[in-house]
């Protein structure tokens, strides 16, 4: 029931999406501000409750509501039976809510509150089987690291309101685009904002808690922790571009910690056996691509992936989560294999959703992706081959999650079989519908190399028509090469993968012992989180108690209580001069008479 | 209603309330007595908040001789800080008391009666315009809260009340001798008027030494790092009303002090110092911040927390930009609010299970959902999360001290992350997990407890979402003081 009312409420929200959507297609409008009253107002801050309704952020409400739509939908089958199922939809609702809006904000300040927000909504989902203190302190970690990048968001936007004296974007925009290059103050407020994008969007060093956050029911990690929220970073740097391009310091910094994600990350999701912590770091990388294209420049190109990423990651969640349902709760591949009798519908959307995100034609992740290395070898050939590689290990990890998992010897007992099952219809057709759309969306955008229309560039291009176009200089001919290498390599890649676990039927092991040095480092996920306990977790709990057993008791404390004790010690000495003699009491009447004399005379 | 009686009003209903109550024995006519003034206190209130205009100065004011030498005057009045004051007075108190609903207090009628005593002595606090009369109410509000805890209080409480009083006390006489000196050196006929105080001739130098004997008595009641080693253990040691007091209102008035009798009386002291007190505001901000994180019994972490949020409201108060003291002004109405909320949440809990351990306690809202979504409303609040109210201060003081000094911002910043890791450890402590053989127990609150928290929540939402309705009220007025200073700064 609960469910029944959330998604008729995120339905609710779907139609006038499509009619705006709709309208900017006919050509209505471009982009419009809506104002409403003042929220704020205190000195010369102003700032009113105001949204900003154009292709770019057309686009975000479409994926929000439509990807949500069909997550909510999927979520009455899967979260069917748990006692606190009201909650968990009330929560889904009000990450719609913020994350729309996020998107729809139009000053800085409404973004950070629907920002903020879809922090906390991930917070309380991530926790939401609370009974289990491991969720906890998974919840815990996402809404602190966020917090982290939220402090460069807040004093990125201060920075900006204090030398433009206003949070609107346009208004922003409008003052901006007549500086120089390379403004430091642009460079700095940049760099702020950047902080903030890292947090969201779980790039180095702020990607630790995605992963973790796989502790919440499948559904949010299809939602927030794939398509939606964490995508909040790369909407920041493509709704302020044109700050960030008028910054060349922080472009660099985007791409290099962009490719350095992307590649890390699937470094890692190569020795994962959880299913969901391959997609969790699958999701870090393909989020690294995105940032890789905004510091090429190529917005449009990353907003593009972000999309068709919207579509496959959360069909490639949603399927892993009704492998999870079937199974009761098993997540270990390890645990798995030849799956795909008791889950054919599964397996079917979960194939669609490999091949998407593998960049296998004419999927849509081959279009969006092949857009980023296209960019990127426009930049350098080197820059174009690590890509290419970090591509490479993308479908590596994806040929061995599906095969592990679908195809091969079983390794469950038989008696655990008996309880398999596919998922009912509820689950299954936003499955196949997302599987749909990860196999066509990219048709919305074919390059024009392939006789395409680039529509989609076309829809957003309003958008970023305020700085320097970028074409491609790439000749028709290097550009064919270039997609024709990339499937060469990606379809041995496959091949190799296939000879590894199917011809050889190869299990990942399940004790560290037989691993060489390189293998327990990646399964160890470099050691990060760790290195970060060691760092900052360890060290912040000593000086918490070390500040209060010394600094507070010994030293302010006990400062103030020498006071008390002084007047005490002096209030026992002094008791001894009231001892009765009155030779005493003459002698000093007479000593201070003749003292204030003296001073009377001599001094003043 | 004759305008210029409103305010006297406003003292002397809980006054009257508070001493009558001193002779009623029977819990239950005690607290209708006690709600019926406290009420009668917040429609007067709002009959002043309709016919105020808030750029109109000081309105509703009322002066009379009280002693003629040396000249002092009983001159009271609003102006809209004032107002704003008074206002956020007369929403705590009646939700304080209703807190005691059905908790069966020794000697009901002392304990009541002192709780408007002490609210009539607040309001004059706020409300007067007369550094001697502001003295005698600020003393007058120290009494009633020494026999509070002294009374109803916990274990320890005769060293630590004694170490509050005297404390508290030897910083509001360092301040009462400022005044004196600030009386004899105002220019023409001496006055004790607030008029006055802001148009003497002291030189920079003196102002200098000057200002810190006034702000001996502000930074002890606030109190402001490092005069704050009193307030950990009284908010601990208090009986739970008293900690809702002390933190919601009395350190307010070490805010409000600051606001209407330093910064504008002295400023060439002010732009002096102000760094020196920005700095210690900031220690104090991260300083608690810290602490809190690993301390185990609920009020203690409430009351570090408290000591970080001071510390941002001071700051923001001595970066004297317009925008951080209308956040202040604002962050001193909101935390009231909230930290009223986290300490009736911590005697709610204590009265179910008899403790406040955090680490004894765990899995609570399995059996108390609704507790557990006050609570997680009220925490978000202290949090700072946009769209609740204490986000509007946070953001409005990190801008002014911003504009200030960018270091200032960034350090005051690392509150926003220090304060979610104290804050929601705390509530995965409590709330969160497995119940224990403690929790197990605990069962749903009350109509009595679900009505406070929804009032709490409610404001907290409300004047996060709408900050002007309070924002408006103080703008003009903390305008002044801002033009009162800016000449030297």
């Amino acid at each position: 029931m609960a469910g029944i009312v959330a998604s008729i409420s995120v339905s609710g929200s779907l139609i006038p999406v499509l009619i705006l959507f709709i309208q900017i297609l006919r050509g209505n409008f471009v982009s419009q501000t809506v104002v409403f009253n003042n929220w704020l107002h205190a000195g010369s801050l102003k700032v009113p409750f105001e949204f900003l309704v154009d292709p770019l952020s057309v686009t975000m409400m479409l994926i929000i509501t439509g990807v949500g739509l069909l997550i909510h939908i999927y979520s009455i089958g899967y979260m069917r039976g748990d006692e606190r199922i009201g909650v968990f939809f009330a929560n889904m609702n009000l990450f719609i809510f913020s994350m729309l809006l996020l998107v729809m904000a139009g000053n800085y300040l409404l973004m950070f509150a629907g920002w903020e927000g879809v922090g906390l909504c991930s917070y309380l989902l991530i926790g939401f089987w609370s009974s289990n203190d491991d969720f906890n302190y998974a919840a815990r970690k996402a809404f602190i690291m966020n917090r982290i990048g939220d402090l460069g968001f807040l004093l990125g936007m201060i920075l900006l309101f204090v030398n433009f004296g206003s949070l609107g974007f346009a208004e922003i925009t409008s003052k901006a685009s007549v500086l120089t290059t390379g403004n430091s103050m642009l460079t700095l407020s940049t760099i702020l904002l950047l902080i903030g994008a890292l947090g969201k969007s779980a790039q180095i060093p702020l990607f630790t808690w995605l992963p973790d956050a796989m502790a919440g029911p499948t559904p949010v990690s299809a939602l927030i922790h794939a398509a939606t929220m964490v995508t909040a970073g790369i909407y920041l740097v493509a709704r302020a571009h044109l700050l960030f391009v008028l910054s060349p310091v922080t472009m660099n910094i985007i791409l290099l910690i962009g490719v350095t994600t992307a590649i890390f990350a699937a470094v890692v999701g190569i020795m994962k056996n959880d299913i969901k912590k391959v997609l969790a770091y699958s999701t870090v990388s393909q989020l690294g691509y995105m940032f890789t294209a905004l510091g090429l420049g190529a917005f449009t190109s990353s907003i593009f992936h972000l999309g068709m990423h919207a579509f496959f990651k959360a069909l490639l969640f949603l399927a892993a989560g009704s492998v999870i349902h079937g199974m009761q709760g098993e997540q270990d591949i390890r645990k798995m294999g030849g799956l795909k009798k008791y889950f054919p519908l599964t397996l079917f959307t979960f194939i669609a959703g490999t091949l998407a995100i593998s960049g296998i034609p004419p999927f849509s992740g081959f279009f969006s992706k092949d857009e980023i290395l296209k960019r990127a070898f426009e930049n350098s050939p080197v820059l174009w081959i690590v890509t290419m590689a970090g591509a490479l290990l993308t479908c590596f990890y994806m040929f061995r999650l599906l095969y592990l998992t679908f195809y091969g010897k079983s390794r469950y007992t038989s008696e655990q079989a008996g309880h398999f099952h596919e998922s009912p219809k509820v689950m299954t057709i936003p499955l196949i519908i997302l599987a749909i759309l990860s196999f066509g969306g990219g048709f919305i955008n074919i390059p024009s190399v392939f006789g395409g229309h680039t529509a989609f560039a076309g829809f957003l291009k309003p958008v970023f028509a305020d700085i320097p176009l970028n074409n491609g200089h790439l000749q028709n001919r290097t550009e064919l090469i270039l997609v024709a290498a990339s499937l060469v390599l990606l379809l041995s890649v496959i091949l190799f993968a296939y000879f590894i676990y199917i011809r050889k039927a190869m299990v990942p092991a399940t004790s560290e012992s037989s691993m060489n040095p390189v293998q327990k480092t990646i399964l160890h996920k470099f050691y990060i989180d760790e290195i970060y306990a060691f760092l900052f977790e360890k060290p912040y709990q000593w000086l918490s108690e070390n500040l209060f057993r010394t600094g507070e008791i010994k030293i302010i404390d006990n400062f103030v209580n020498s006071f008390g004790r002084l007047v005490n010690a002096t209030g026992n000495r002094l008791q001894k001069v009231q001892n009765g003699s009155i030779k005493l009491y003459l002698f000093v009447m007479a000593a201070g008479l003749i003292l204030i004399l003296i001073l009377n005379f001599f001094v003043f | 209603m004759c305008s210029d009686m409103v305010t006297i009003l406003l003292i002397i209903l809980p006054l009257i309330a508070g001493l009558i109550l001193f002779f009623l024995k029977n819990e239950k006519r005690v607290m209708m007595l006690a709600l019926t003034a406290c009420l009668a206190e917040l429609i007067v209130l709002i009959y002043c908040l309709f016919h105020f205009s808030p750029s109109g100065g000081i309105q509703f004011a009322m002066q009379q001789y009280w002693i003629y030498s040396p000249d002092v005057r009983f001159s009271i009045g609003l102006d809209g800080i004032s107002i704003t004051m008074v206002l956020l007075t007369s929403l705590i108190v009646p939700l304080v008391i209703l807190t005691g609903f059905r908790r069966q207090v020794r000697n009901p009628g002392a304990f009541y009666g002192l709780i408007l005593l002490m609210q009539s002595a607040m309001v004059g606090v706020f409300t007067s315009f007369n550094a001697v009369l502001f003295y005698v109410f600020w003393e007058l509000a120290l009494i009633p809260m020494y026999f509070i805890i002294l009374l109803w209080g916990g274990e320890n409480r005769k060293s630590i009340t004694l170490k509050f009083f005297i404390y508290t006390l030897s910083g509001s006489l360092l301040m009462l001798t400022g005044f004196i000196y600030i009386y004899l050196s105002a220019a023409g006929s001496h006055s004790f008027e607030l008029s006055g105080f802001y148009h003497h001739s002291i030189d920079r130098g003196t102002q200098s030494w000057l200002f810190w004997l006034l702000l001996a008595g502000f930074a002890v009641k606030m109190p402001l790092f490092p005069f704050h080693t009193w307030q950990p253990d009284t908010y601990t040691v208090a009986p739970a009303q008293g900690s809702m007091l002390l933190a919601a209102l009395m350190s307010k008035m070490g805010i409000y002090g600051a606001m209407r009798w330093l910064i504008p009386v002295l400023p060439a002291g002010v732009a002096e110092w102000k760094n020196v007190v920005i700095i210690l505001a900031i220690t104090g901000i991260i300083y608690g911040s810290v602490i809190a994180f690993r301390q185990k019994d609920m009020k203690r972490i409430i009351a570090y927390s408290s000591l970080s949020h001071i510390g941002l409201m001071a700051a923001g108060l001595f970066s004297g930009y317009l925008v951080a003291l209308q956040g202040t002004l604002f962050m001193v109405f909101a935390h009231g609010i909230i930290v009223t909320g986290l300490f009736y949440i911590s005697d709610i809990i204590e009265k179910q299970t008899g403790t406040r351990m955090i680490d004894q306690l765990g899995g609570i809202r399995n059996h108390a959902p609704v507790l557990a979504g006050f609570f997680m409303i009220i925490m978000l609040g202290s949090i700072g999360l946009p769209l609740t109210n204490g986000f509007i201060g946070e953001f409005l003081i990190f801008t002014g001290l911003f504009q200030y000094k960018l270091i200032f911002a960034a350090l005051a910043g690392i509150t926003i992350i220090s304060g979610a890791v104290y804050l929601l450890n705390m509530y995965q402590k409590t709330m969160l997990g497995n119940e224990n053989k403690l929790t197990a127990s605990i069962i749903e609150i009350g109509t009595s407890e679900k009505i406070v928290l929804f009032i709490l929540s409610a404001i907290i939402i409300i004047t996060g979402l709408f900050p002007q309705l309070i924002l408006d009220i103080g703008s003009s007025a903390v305008h002044g003081i801002v033009e009162l200073t800016s000449g030297s700064l």
